[in-house]
Order: structure tokens, then C-alpha cells, then sequence
């Protein structure tokens, strides 16, 4: 009976199919049918959260995002939270065309070239402070501005110069598009054109070549001066501290952004209340080494105007 | 999994054994015949269907790419010209933004080129050795390195790059360590295994009629391996490094470790340089989708699909040429 054979065979790969998907697709069967419920508004407040939520964006910020919605998932088991880092671009882009919830970026919206800024409703989660970091071996702690500047754009290229040892200055830059680098050259180098220099996207890999290269300088986040394989240099004798942003006397510094389409609703809005809420400003983000957004004393819009609050 | 479906799997057994000493068999024979399962059929639409998924994918990949990458040309007004001939490449420039890819695709060809060069004696010679040298115990040590070689992925080649190889140039070649060379060589090691294994078949299969007839006339074993093995291979051997090349040409991650990524036109060997690859990676995640800056990144990426394309007649062409 060989149809017979063939069709039982069919039947149990059908069978087997239907197993499958029910051991381990539990996950992603879930999260599409599900997808549509973070968008019904809740009207009461306690009544529990569920559903999913789709995060994506800079991956600067997915450490801090991740943490905090792995935090707010153990206080709301029927919640699943998803955080993607595929770069600030990526994570503008797929907000606005709704393909996430929310859009992390560390650039306003407004920078980046062909985003509906507009149609994007703003929440500023955290601040991150950045400086020029040398190798150890340049034997300079602090740096005028006006001669950062030259460093940067080639016309010091020497160490010597500027009371350093002799050593042949090395720039390490990023990438044209990346966020750091429009920040760090917007603040730091007041719009100046850096030179060339090797290029490089990961701050774990510029921290590993400044450390390891003579004479070498970049640029980093606070957060990467945990130990003594860079020095971070102060800018016109300001220390790059978290004081000193806050109150507005250190410059280069930038806010994280996360972006919602329209207002935040559902569950798009209880997680970025979460982001906000003292709990996670006081102590998550200060063990991840950001600052928290609301002991900043001075605040910034997107065409880089900075006012006290 | 595997005990839910046992006790499945015997019961239709059992099924199947009773079924079919029920019926006789005359009727089974005559009903199989024009069954639409039959196997001849179900066998030729399963393999046409996976022809028309590859063929499919294979061409909607590439409509796409040409008309994302044709975009920056044709709706942004980015001049082709420009494009592949200007060395500033300056895309965030709010005032003049500058397209000038010439330095990726140039650093794209010569780290291309060079790997070839240093990977095509060394597989070769490998092949060689493995099969008219050593082929018992040579072949059994080679070819479990040069597969080890295959499974190992590039991110880690990179990573080796760039805690080995670029402080060793550093140090002692000079430079910053972060140059065309260091590309150079993680990427030879890396197509070495398509080169040694392509050219090892290649000249195993060459028929022992040669090697006896090249020894009849007094050859040695060397003037065998140059005047008769080499030249009947070569254009097998010539396809081995060209689809070396190729992989070569679209390597990304390991480059871009070690490359250092600059937009400049390297002077030197020991310059740091960047790639069409590297540059995609580099900036893919921070621009965002429609820009000019996007755009252009695709267009980098339509020129690695025609450099794929031309790679691929080149083997054709090379095989054509194949006389054994």
C-alpha cells in the first residue's frame, strides 16, 4: 500500500510540524500575536502590563535599555521586551516607519537626514559625557581647546608641542555617520573637520588601540575610564566628571534619545516612565555609567543651544 | 521530540503492515501506477521547486541591490563619475558633501590582489605537495589543517589580527600596524583553504597517464610537477584562485579589524586604507534609510555584486578554456 505509506508519511511530518511549532516556537508565536496589544491604550493604571515591545537603535544605549527592561520583565512577568542595537540610524528609521516601538538614538532626530523629526515624540532617557582620551605614555593630563582642535585637524602632530613626550600623534576617529563622532566634533572641535585617522565604530576597540598604540588619541564615553589603560584629559581644565556636565561647565556631552512615534501609549509608556522613574536614573544608569537626565542643571535642544534649566 | 514521535511512528507501521496484506496485490500495482505521488513526478516538482527558490532569491537579490544602489545616482544626483573616480569621501559634510568612493574600491582590489598573491603559491604549492609529494601521510596532516582553517570564522581571524598581527607590524615593520599588509595577510590564511582544496582536486583528478608518460620519457618528479602536472591543471588552478579572490573581495569583518579604515589613498603597503566592505559595516547601523548616506552604501554594495558578477564569468570563461 505505497500511497497509503506516503500519505501517513505526510500526515506525520505534518504532525511533527505542528509538534515543533508548539516546543519551540513558543517565543515568536507569542510576540505576533501579541504585537498589536501595546497600541490599545490602558485606561487603569494597575491593571497588569502585558504584551510585547519591540526596542531598537543606538548600540551605545542597548546595555542601559536591556538592563532596564530585563528589571521591568521580572516586575511584569507577562511582558516581553525586545532590544535590538543596529545603530541610532536603523533605530530612527524603523520607528518611524513603525516597524518598532521605540527608536533609541544619540543624536536628536532632527540631525539625521530623512526623518519625519515631527512625527517622532522625544524622551530623553539618560546623558552621556565623553572627552578626548590619550595613551598613558603621552604624559599629558589637560588640553586647551584651541589646541584639541589642532590636534584634531592636524595642524599639532606631535606630543612634544604640547608638553607631551615626542611621540608622533595618532588619531583615532569614527565612523562619518556615527553619533559620537558628530557629538564629539560639534562640542569639542566647535564644528572643526578632523583629519584622517584610522577608523573605528566599537568604543571597545578604541579604547584597545589608544591603549595599545603610542601617542594615539580618541575619543570616549565616561563609562569606558574604569580603569588606567587611557587617560581621559581634561578640556580647558575642566575634569571630565559627572558634576561638571551636570552643571553645564564640561561641553561635550550628549543626551540618549528614545523615540516614540506620536506620543507613547500602553506599554511604549509605562517602560519609558520606568526609564525615567528615580529608581533606574539613581542607580541603573550610574552602574552603567551614564548620568541621570534629571540632575542636569542645564539642557540642550536639537540645534545644540545649551540654556540652564 | 524524539520520544513523543516513536510511539507515532510504530503505530502507522503497524498500520501499514495490516493495510497492505489486505489488499491484493494486483490492485496496489495497478493504483500506484497513476498515482500523482508517484515517485518520478513528486521527485522532479521537489527538485524544480528548489531551482525556482534559488534562481528566485538570486534575482530578486539582485533587482534590489541594483535599484537601491542605482537610488543615490538617480534620485540623489550623486555623480557616477565621481563616484568611482573622486578620492574625498566626505558624506556628512552639511555645506559640500563630497562621494568619492576611489579609495574604497582601490583598497578593496589591492587587498584583493595582494592576498592572491601570497595565497595562490603557498595553496598551490600545498596542493602539490599533498599529491605528488607526501599524498599518504602529507595529505593526512594537510587536509584536516586546511579544513580546520575553513570552520574557523572570520570575526576570530580578525580578532587574532588585531591582537597579534598589528602589534607585531607595528613593531617591527613600522607604521601603525593598521595597514594594507595586516589586511593583506588575515586574509590570505583565510582563502588559503578555498585555493589548497580546489587545487588539490584539481590535480588529483589529472589522469595518471600523465605522470607515467611524462616518467616514460625520462622526466624527474619535479619537471613532471612543472612541465606537465601545473600546465594541464591551470586553468583549474587559475578558477581555485580567482573564487579565493572572490571571497577575498567581499570579506568584511576580519578587514575591518585591521585595516584601520581610513579614507585616504593608501601610499604604502604598510598605510592604513579601507574597503568597500568596511565602509558599509562601518556606517550601515548609523544612517538612516533613504538618505544620501544610505544610498551611497548601497551603491558600494551594487559595485561588490557586479565585482561578484565579473568574477564569476572570469571562472566561467577560465573553465570554458579547460582541456582535460
Amino acid at each position: 500500500m505505497k500511497s497509503l505509506k506516503k500519505l501517513s508519511l505526510l500526515t506525520l511530518l505534518a504532525a511533527l510540524m505542528v509538534f515543533t511549532a508548539a516546543c519551540g516556537g513558543g517565543a515568536s508565536t507569542d510576540k505576533t500575536t501579541e504585537k498589536d496589544k501595546p497600541t490599545t491604550p490602558k485606561t487603569e493604571e494597575k491593571q497588569e502590563l502585558s504584551g510585547s515591545l519591540s526596542v531598537s537603535g543606538s548600540s551605545a544605549m542597548q546595555p542601559l535599555v536591556a538592563a532596564a527592561a530585563e528589571e521591568f520583565m521580572n516586575a511584569n512577568p507577562k511582558v516581553d521586551i525586545q532590544v535590538n542595537a543596529g545603530g541610532s540610524g536603523t533605530g530612527l528609521s524603523q520607528v518611524a516607519e513603525g516597524s518598532v516601538q521605540i527608536g533609541n538614538s544619540d543624536v536628536f532626530a532632527e540631525e539625521k537626514q530623512g526623518i519625519p523629526a515631527d512625527q517622532l515624540v522625544d524622551h530623553k532617557v539618560a546623558v552621556v559625557g565623553m572627552t578626548a582620551a590619550v595613551n598613558p605614555k603621552v604624559g599629558i593630563k589637560d588640553i586647551k581647546k584651541a589646541d584639541l582642535i589642532k590636534v584634531f585637524t592636524g595642524k599639532i602632530t606631535n606630543w612634544k608641542e604640547l608638553g607631551g613626550k615626542d611621540q608622533k600623534i595618532v588619531l583615532v576617529n569614527r565612523p562619518d555617520s556615527s553619533g559620537t563622532r558628530a557629538i564629539f566634533n560639534k562640542f569639542a572641535l566647535d564644528g572643526a573637520k578632523p583629519a584622517e585617522g584610522i577608523t573605528e565604530d566599537s568604543s571597545n576597540t578604541v579604547k584597545k588601540i589608544i591603549n595599545e598604540t603610542d601617542g594615539a588619541i580618541g575619543y570616549l564615553a565616561f563609562s569606558y575610564f574604569t580603569d588606567n589603560s587611557v587617560t581621559p584629559l581634561a578640556i580647558d581644565g575642566v575634569e571630565p566628571t559627572a558634576e561638571n556636565v551636570q552643571s553645564g561647565k564640561f561641553p561635550v556631552w550628549a543626551y540618549q534619545h528614545s523615540y516614540t512615534k506620536g506620543e507613547a501609549d500602553g506599554l511604549a509608556k509605562a517602560f519609558l516612565d520606568y526609564l525615567m522613574s528615580d529608581d533606574i536614573q539613581n542607580t541603573l544608569l550610574k552602574e552603567q555609567g551614564y548620568l541621570p537626565v534629571t540632575k542636569m542643571q542645564v539642557e540642550r535642544d536639537a540645534k545644540g543651544n545649551q540654556k540652564n534649566k | 521530540m524524539r520520544l513523543c514521535i516513536y510511539p507515532i511512528m510504530t503505530y502507522f507501521r503497524g498500520v501499514w503492515c495490516i493495510m497492505e496484506k489486505l489488499i491484493p496485490a494486483k490492485d496496489r500495482l495497478l493504483k500506484s501506477k497513476n498515482n500523482w505521488m508517484d515517485g518520478e513526478l513528486r521527485g522532479k516538482v521537489l527538485v524544480i521547486l528548489c531551482a525556482v527558490i534559488m534562481i528566485s532569491a538570486t534575482i530578486s537579490i539582485t533587482i534590489f541591490i541594483g535599484t537601491k544602489g542605482l537610488q543615490s545616482f538617480i534620485k540623489n544626483g550623486v555623480s557616477l563619475f565621481e563616484f568611482l573616480t573622486s578620492t574625498h569621501w566626505n558624506p556628512t559634510d552639511q555645506a559640500k558633501p563630497e562621494y568619492g568612493a576611489l579609495p574604497f574600491i582601490f583598497g578593496s582590489f589591492a587587498v584583493t590582489f595582494l592576498s592572491a598573491l601570497v595565497a595562490a603559491p603557498l595553496g598551490i604549492g600545498g596542493a602539490i605537495f599533498m599529491t605528488e609529494i607526501a599524498p599518504s601521510w602529507g595529505r593526512k596532516i594537510l587536509q584536516p589543517v586546511v579544513e580546520l582553517l575553513v570552520g574557523i570564522p572570520s570575526v576570530v581571524y580578525g580578532f587574532i589580527g588585531l591582537t597579534v598581527l598589528v602589534p607585531f607590524i607595528r613593531e617591527h615593520v613600522g607604521g601603525l600596524g593598521f595597514s594594507l599588509l595586516s589586511g593583506m595577510i588575515v586574509l590570505s590564511i583565510m582563502i588559503l583553504p578555498t585555493i589548497t582544496t580546489i587545487a588539490t582536486d584539481a590535480i588529483s583528478s589529472l589522469p595518471n597517464s600523465l605522470r607515467e608518460g611524462s616518467y616514460a620519457l625520462g622526466a624527474t618528479r619535479w619537471q613532471t610537477i612543472r612541465k606537465v602536472l601545473i600546465p594541464a591543471a591551470l586553468p583549474t588552478l587559475l578558477t581555485a584562485i580567482v573564487l579565493g579572490m572572490a571571497r577575498a573581495f567581499g570579506e568584511a569583518l576580519a578587514v575591518q579589524m585591521v585595516i584601520g579604515n581610513v579614507r585616504n589613498l593608501p601610499s604604502s603597503i604598510l598605510d592604513a586604507s579601507a574597503t568597500l566592505t568596511t565602509i558599509i559595516t562601518l556606517n550601515m547601523g548609523h544612517t538612516t534609510y533613504g538618505s544620501v548616506e544610505n544610498n551611497t552604501l548601497w551603491s558600494m554594495g551594487l559595485i561588490l555584486l557586479v565585482m561578484s558578477f565579473a568574477f564569476i564569468l572570469l571562472i566561467r570563461y577560465l573553465s570554458s578554456r579547460r582541456k582535460l
